[in-house]
């Protein structure tokens, strides 16, 4: 399709914005599907967390509450955003941009299905490190800019969770990187194949779990959600923001967590590919064959189950305290990476590979 | 001039911008800023030159750990930032010193062999990463782990300079708190209703 789109753009267009903008066309294309995969897990998350409680959750606006996010949007961007005295308001207002940024452009190299990305680079795991790092700076300029004690504390508390936690992130990726030997995502997924046993959740169970629940703390979720205990700091580092700016950290924020669902997917569970793989008569089939056979549905699947997840685990669980927060990161967390990296190494060294 | 030349220069002026920026500005804060843009303008470039691995690296190190700390302390300052506008004719004989020393310094090392290479490697390596990796394990092993062993002694030395016990403290074990039995805390008691007569 995008040989046609390239063709009819190239009859009155010079080379290189026909490039761009089949670039742009692809950009929208990820970025449109996302954003409406954010508003609904709003809701699924309220309907989800209304079940568990017992209760119904939104159910008002459209057919059992369907339209629910789009009302939340209209009733955000109609809102004044207030710019709270003193702030620093350049850096107030640039803020929720830089907290979406990273969250959007690490797309870029997320393979949706086979050979299905937008930037097929070969150090696509350094570049995905690299951006979720930067996160952090729309929280912590945020909270600094708004001039309040409160939005300053959970700065702090939100800067020194993700800096912890980013080691036992990475550490859990080397691990995956040692047993595909690439940095490349699709060849991440691509050395998962073969059936459901050689994804690497098997032999890299552990990680699985670190990165997981490193995951959930980088996106600042519940139970680690500290930065916005509302208890103790009102809203953390988002108080002072209203209307759209408060609604774009709020995007990045689920934008966030879908990622790290699709990442978990992608370098665990083998993302795109289907766990009924190598039974041949069921991916043969005539039409159903489409279904079992690999495909972004898979993905899609992989990634709302962990999702789920992250809804779970807001209903079911207490807030950390601080100090058991840096406690699971560095005591518990980075040295189980650690000690399974060394395992694993051992094995690779020792030619001892169940994963291939 | 070609596109990846446009963008070239589009970072080279940012970055050039930046840096200037990061030692004129007069908030703490927004130096600390223009610093991060330049880290990520010169990463922005190393990708240019192709050298993906080290632009990724630096913006993952010096970017997403090394600023977020430099922030966080300069944060806690007190934003009086007068004190630090004084003295500017007395420190800058000094200034110009350790610059002069550091221009020397790096003249010198760029005039040696390793950097006489006009061309690039041959072949060069597809996958930067593994080029790297490969050097830095075998031609420079023993560089490799000497750095890593500095930076251990330091980080030591950084903690036990810092780290005071305070006997007085009553600081909370949390390995003993997260052991805890139900049986340590609550006791279930059977017991009879009490009537009217009793109270």
């Amino acid at each position: 399709m995008m040989e046609i789109l390239a063709n009819f753009f190239g009859a009155f267009l010079p080379e290189w914005m026909v490039t761009l903008l089949i670039i742009l066309i692809k950009v929208v294309a990820i970025v449109l599907p996302l954003i409406l995969l954010v508003a609904y897990a709003t809701y699924a998350e309220r309907k989800i967390i209304g079940f568990m409680q017992v209760r119904v959750g939104p159910n008002r606006v459209g057919f059992k509450g369907l339209l629910q996010p789009f009302a939340d949007m209209f009733k955000l961007i109609f809102k004044e955003i207030v710019i709270p005295a003193r702030s620093n308001r350049f850096l107030f207002l640039i803020a929720p941009l830089l907290a979406m940024g990273p969250a959007f452009a690490a797309w870029a190299v997320i393979p949706f299905s086979d050979g299905m990305v937008l930037a097929d680079v070969n150090a696509g795991l350094l570049f995905l490190l690299a951006l979720t790092s930067l996160g952090v700076y729309g929280v912590i300029i945020a909270g600094w800019a708004s001039n309040s004690k409160y939005a300053q504390l959970s700065a702090l508390r939100i800067g020194a969770q993700m800096v912890s936690y980013e080691i036992a992130m990475g550490f859990a990726l080397v691990g995956v990187l040692m047993a595909s030997g690439s940095l490349n995502l699709g060849d991440i997924v691509r050395a998962q194949s073969g059936s459901i046993f050689s994804w690497f959740v098997w032999p890299l169970f552990g990680l699985f779990l670190v990165y997981f629940i490193s995951g959930v703390a980088e996106t600042n979720r519940a139970p680690f959600d500290v930065a916005e205990g509302e208890s103790e700091i009102v809203a953390g580092f988002h108080v002072e923001y209203s209307g759209m700016a408060f609604s774009i950290f709020f995007l990045a924020e689920y934008a966030n967590m879908w990622l790290i669902a699709a990442l978990t997917s992608l370098m665990f569970l083998g993302g795109w590919l289907s766990p009924f793989q190598g039974l041949t008569f069921l991916t043969d089939m005539p039409v159903l064959g489409r279904v079992f056979g690999d495909g972004i549905h898979w993905l899609l699947l992989k990634a709302s189950f962990f999702m789920l997840l992250f809804f779970w685990f807001r209903a079911t669980f207490p807030r950390y305290r601080y100090d058991q927060i840096m406690r699971l990161g560095w005591k518990i967390l980075i040295p189980i990476t650690l000690v399974w990296i060394f395992a694993e190494g051992l094995a690779i060294a020792l030619g001892w590979k169940p994963w291939l | 001039m070609t596109f990846e030349q446009i963008i070239f220069y589009l970072f080279s002026a940012v970055l050039v911008a930046a840096a200037v920026g990061m030692v004129t500005v007069r908030s703490p804060v927004y130096a600390a800023l223009c610093l991060i843009l330049s880290f990520f303008t010169s990463a922005a470039l190393w990708l240019l030159l192709e050298a993906e691995f080290l632009g990724l690296v630096l913006v993952l190190v010096y970017v997403g750990a090394v600023m977020v700390l430099f922030l966080f302390v300069i944060m806690m300052l007190d934003l009086n930032t007068d004190p630090l506008k004084e003295g500017l004719v007395k420190h800058a004989p000094v200034g110009f010193v350790v610059a002069a020393v550091i221009a020397v310094e790096m003249i010198l090392v760029l005039q040696s062999a390793p950097f006489q290479i006009a061309t690039p490697l041959n072949p060069a390596p597809a996958n930067n990463t593994e080029a790297l990796g490969a050097i830095l394990y075998t031609d420079y092993v023993y560089p490799f782990e000497i750095a890593a062993v500095i930076l251990v002694v330091a980080i030591i030395a950084a903690i036990t300079l810092t780290l005071r016990r305070r006997p007085d403290s009553r600081k909370q074990d949390i390995s003993q708190q997260v052991q805890v039995k139900r049986a340590d805390r609550v006791r279930l008691v059977k017991m009879k209703a009490e009537t009217k007569e009793q109270a």
